[in-house]
């Protein structure tokens, strides 16, 4: 069977345009989708049952065993963290925030590794942005700016940016410039008219900088910044200005180098200074498939799109304080569960210390780092291909994905479900033994 | 259920402060009824309040929260029994979006602005808002396909189109916000007036309103073309207002209502030539409604303290972060529209704030008939919608105006009417323009009345229209408002003096408007290649699934049928 225009469920990409070739319930072959998409729609390295870890052991046993398990780790934790959510659906998300709120713990996404610093600049600034389709139609300038798409999003530029045709743009990358701004030569800078090579952690003097030129303030700007001369920023704060329509893409060489949410303050503030002179919009390169998807989720479920803490009933916000890392490295949260993310991977080594000193329920399709130094493990249906359900794009766009093939995992959705349920039958009957 | 010996305001059948018990079954009133009494002696009982313009979901919504954590922490609420956790004050969570209307006894909420292709998000936070009946009106003002059309003048190829975006997000009617202006904002222009050419599209905002004015009357659909004017937000815009309203004099209603309502009337009244010599112009745009019967409004009420601005008009938008110098959102979508979004203060002591306050005031006074006014603060734009209670006791008292206009900028008095208008609304003209007016002008048959066969949404209020002179007991009618004795949604008692005793799902209305097969598959070959060339994602994934509209109400309407069915 033939399945067309199949959403994939990598990248924040979120490419529609799939084509997947099914055959005895199994995925055989996916067009179209660039390699990272492909080898994750096809799976691999699958949790074969639900575990539990018993003597020191991971032992199989029963969903409802793992579930209850699950409940009653949850339910005796003081302050438990639910990390995770990029790589599955808002329906799942939506029943993560409901747990939560009844376990009274942390919810906190990837983003807190990843695009946090990006969403706390836009706490400051706001976000001048737009749909990747006007940028596709429209932008006649495309800024790529510590990002490197040709390997991370390898098609965005042929979807939606730099070589794109479209309405008024109709000659693709011949009718564009392409800006790229980073500390090494990447594959994406190789696509560039303008390759500016800063120096490692100046991007918010060169910002700045850029910001002063464009504002008609450059006498106060020195002579060199960020290993770059003057002359060559003016000409490049001129070259911004003279674009129709602008886009700038940024990524994690900006939030998590030195100034981390002070860097996208200040792109922000840059954005809205060419606004000033010419149409300019600027967007975040997300990761995975929806991460865009759990700030919203959490945004319009709590208010806050990040790092929110029910330890009091309400929901209270204070990255820094209220975020996954935070809690780890001081030891305040006593119990985790981590879905659709890989926190032993991805997290600093002491977090990751601590994590493994504290019971952890891990729901994944796919084994990694942290079933290592789990005490439940839920193996799920992979969303996208075997489940349904909701992604946000990078652009905030929202999109169905499909269901391709049957599977007897569980969704996440439904997991979540059957745990919640589980703590409302067990609340008040259990007895937790102190750590 | 039965609710006894209220006195009982439902205008629109004819009822004035009756005391009468109203009868409840399976969420409908009816003549006759047993069960549960609900002791309503001697209080204020109206149909359940009805907001037809408010910002309730959606993107722009959502983004308000994430660019507004200082407002998120305000109204922090914990979870209850019944409740999930609420937060925000102009831009609360959904949880709190269905709890405070309820408590203040509305029942059914509009979202006014979704755009087609972001329509799947807006259900997503409408179906997460507890309790409320809702709707969403759909963006059709800068939409590429709108503008070709009218351009082409092929006004039956516009009503497919609009019968087909309207089923594509699953849409209630057709907003149009600044015509032409949006698509200008692709590349960072603006239109002046109703008869400056949008770029590229050779057509003008006045094509484009007379078009898809003229094609929602062909489709018969529920609610008129429902118009943010251009230049909203400017000093001296009042002329484009009646320009406007004259440009549309001339067309026939398919049904018994307005041929366009006007949304937050109060930001398009404006005189002077800039802020300096900023003045209102209620007195001329209430003297036109007066004169013509095809234009309703909503009043778009500014009230002083936090509000967060959010609108399909960007270049308004961008305006609004240039003057304040606050941080600015913007949000461009293509081929059909752009968005802004910028948090706001209203201050008394700023004479430009006080005139806008004025003018709301003076729209809803000297207005003479209340079915052409809906009282709105164009939540969360003028105000958040807790601050109804505020705005109908200004309404209702003389004092409480003069009051206020006293701790105001005394250069006020020179620029309104407001301190010499005498009238003072009654609880009749009040439930005309908070129930009855809003459901018909929005073409809800069953809501905003107490007839049998209405839902039953109903509210009851702690306070004795009898005994309580609302003109000098101001306070006691706000705080009346603000928190109902009980509020019944479909006839469940959902809460009891602001407590939340359950939290039914709501309903989502959307019309289904049919038109000849021959419109629809001239209108296919025009989308499939804007689909293959222009728009970032595939056709097959655009449309709305039925996944996110759990609890539909499908009105139809169409140029061939106009049977109306409810499918609960």
């Amino acid at each position: 069977m033939i399945l067309e225009d199949v959403v994939c469920s990598f990248c924040g990409c979120l490419c529609d345009d799939l084509v997947a070739e099914v055959e005895e319930g199994k995925v055989k072959r996916i067009k179209r989708a660039c390699r990272l998409g492909s080898s994750k729609m096809m799976g691999h390295g699958r949790i074969k049952a639900p575990m539990v870890r018993k003597d020191g052991e991971l032992k199989e046993v029963s969903y409802q065993e793992a579930y209850d398990r699950a409940a009653e780790i949850l339910l005796c934790a003081k302050k438990p963290l639910l990390y995770g959510w990029a790589s599955t659906v808002c329906e799942a998300q939506k029943k993560g925030v409901l747990l939560a709120e009844e376990v009274a713990g942390v919810i906190d996404s990837t983003a807190t590794v990843c695009h946090g610093p990006s969403v706390i600049g836009i706490e400051e600034k706001g976000l001048p942005g737009a749909t990747l389709g006007q940028v596709k139609n429209r932008a006649d300038m495309i800024v790529f700016w510590g990002c490197n798409p040709a390997e991370a999003h390898p098609r965005h530029a042929l979807r939606y940016s730099s070589n794109v045709p479209g309405k008024f743009t109709p000659e693709g990358r011949a009718g564009r410039k392409v800006v790229v701004v980073d500390v090494r030569e990447t594959r994406t800078a190789k696509n560039a008219d303008k390759f500016v090579l800063i120096r490692p952690g100046s991007d918010y003097e060169v910002i700045s900088a850029l910001r002063m030129l464009v504002a008609g303030k450059g006498d106060f700007v020195p002579d060199e910044v960020g290993g770059i001369p003057k002359t060559v920023l003016a000409s490049l704060a001129d070259f911004l200005k003279s674009a129709k329509f602008g886009a700038v893409f940024f990524g994690l060489g900006i939030t998590h180098s030195r100034g981390r949410y002070k860097n996208i303050d200040n792109a922000l503030s840059l954005v809205a200074e060419l606004n000033a002179h010419t149409k300019f919009v600027v967007m975040p390169m997300r990761g995975h498939y929806n991460v865009t998807g759990i700030g919203q989720v959490m945004a319009w479920e709590t208010g806050f799109p990040m790092s929110v803490d029910f330890a009091r009933g309400a929901a209270y916000f204070n990255p820094g304080e209220t975020a996954a890392c935070d809690l780890l490295a001081r030891h305040d949260t006593d119990a985790a569960l981590i879905i659709a993310a890989d926190a032993a991977s991805n997290f600093p080594r002491p977090t990751v210390e601590y994590l493994a000193r504290i019971p952890v329920i891990q729901i994944d399709p796919y084994e990694n780092p942290t079933t290592l130094l789990s005490e439940v493990v839920i193996p799920s249906a992979i969303s996208g291909v075997e489940a349904e359900g909701t992604a946000y794009r990078m652009d905030g766009m929202a999109l169905r994905m499909r269901k391709l093939v049957d599977t007897t995992y569980p969704s996440d959705e439904e997991i979540l479900t059957n745990i919640i349920e589980s703590v409302r039958r067990q609340r008040g009957t259990i007895g937790c033994t102190e750590a | 259920m039965i609710i006894k010996g209220g006195i009982v305001y439902d205008p629109a059948n004819g009822v004035f402060g009756d005391e009468m018990d109203i009868c409840v079954e399976n969420g409908r009133i009816v003549e006759d009824a047993k069960g549960e009494e609900i002791d309503a002696r001697g209080l204020l009982v109206m149909p359940g309040g009805v907001d037809a313009h408010t910002h309730i979901a959606g993107k722009k919504v959502n983004t308000g929260r994430v660019m507004r954590p200082d407002d998120s922490r305000l109204g922090a609420e914990p979870k209850t029994a019944v409740c999930r956790p609420s937060t925000g004050y102009t831009v609360p969570n959904c949880y709190a979006m269905g709890y405070r209307y309820v408590r203040m006894g509305y029942t059914t909420a509009f979202e006014a602005a979704t755009p087609i292709i972001e329509a799947r998000h807006t259900h997503e936070e409408l179906e997460e808002i507890p309790i409320l009946d809702k709707g969403a009106l759909t963006l059709f003002g800068n939409n590429w396909e709108v503008m070709e059309c009218v351009r082409d003048k092929d006004l039956s190829k516009l009503a497919a189109y609009i019968a087909w975006g309207l089923r594509a997000s699953r849409g209630y009617g057709v907003k149009v916000v600044n015509p032409g202006g949006g698509e200008a904002w692709g590349f960072g222009a603006n239109v002046k007036g109703l008869h400056d050419p949008v770029p590229n599209f050779d057509v003008t905002p006045a094509e484009i309103i007379h078009g898809l004015a003229e094609a929602n009357e062909m489709l018969r659909l529920p609610h008129s073309i429902h118009l943010h004017f251009n230049n909203t937000g400017k000093p001296g815009n009042y002329t484009t207002a009646l320009e406007t309203l004259e440009l549309l004099k001339d067309i026939k209603p398919s049904r018994m209502r307005q041929v366009i309502h006007v949304a937050h009337m109060q930001f398009s009244a404006y005189g002077g030539t800039s802020w300096r010599d900023f003045e209102s112009k209620a007195p001329v745009i209430a003297d036109y409604f007066n004169q013509h019967n095809h234009a309703t409004m909503d009043l778009g009420m500014l009230l002083f303290g936090s509000a967060t601005t959010m609108t399909a008009d960007a270049p308004l938008e961008y305006g609004n972060a240039r003057l304040t110098h606050n941080k600015w959102s913007n949000h461009d979508i293509e081929l059909e529209e752009s968005s802004g979004v910028v948090p706001m203060v209203y201050f008394r002591k700023m004479l430009v704030n006080a005139v806008q306050w004025a003018i709301g005031l003076e729209l809803a006074l000297l207005t003479k008939d209340p079915w052409k006014v809906l009282m709105t603060t164009d939540h969360p734009n003028g105000s958040p919608f807790v601050n109804y209670p505020e705005v109908v006791s200004l309404l209702m008292s003389k004092p409480k105006r003069d009051a206020e206009m006293a701790t105001l900028h005394e250069q006020l008095p020179k620029r309104t009417t407001l301190g010499s208008i005498e009238r003072e609304l009654d609880w009749s003209e009040i439930a005309v323009m908070t129930r009855a007016a809003p459901a018909k002008i929005l073409g809800l048959g069953d809501k905003g009345h107490l007839g049998p066969g209405a839902d039953a949404d109903i509210s009851v209020y702690n306070l004795r229209p009898e005994e309580v002179d609302a003109s000098a007991d101001h306070q006691l009618v706000k705080k009346a408002l603000a928190v109902a004795k009980y509020t019944i949604k479909s006839g469940v008692l959902v809460s009891r003096d602001g407590e939340i005793l359950a939290t039914p799902d709501g309903r989502t209305f959307w019309v289904d408007a049919s038109v000849p097969q021959a419109d629809i598959d001239r209108l296919m070959i025009d989308l499939q290649e804007k689909f293959e060339k222009y728009y970032s994602i595939k056709l097959s994934n655009y449309m709305v699934q039925d996944a996110y509209v759990p609890n539909p109400v499908v009105i139809k309407a169409g140029s061939q049928d106009l049977r109306s069915e409810g499918v609960a």
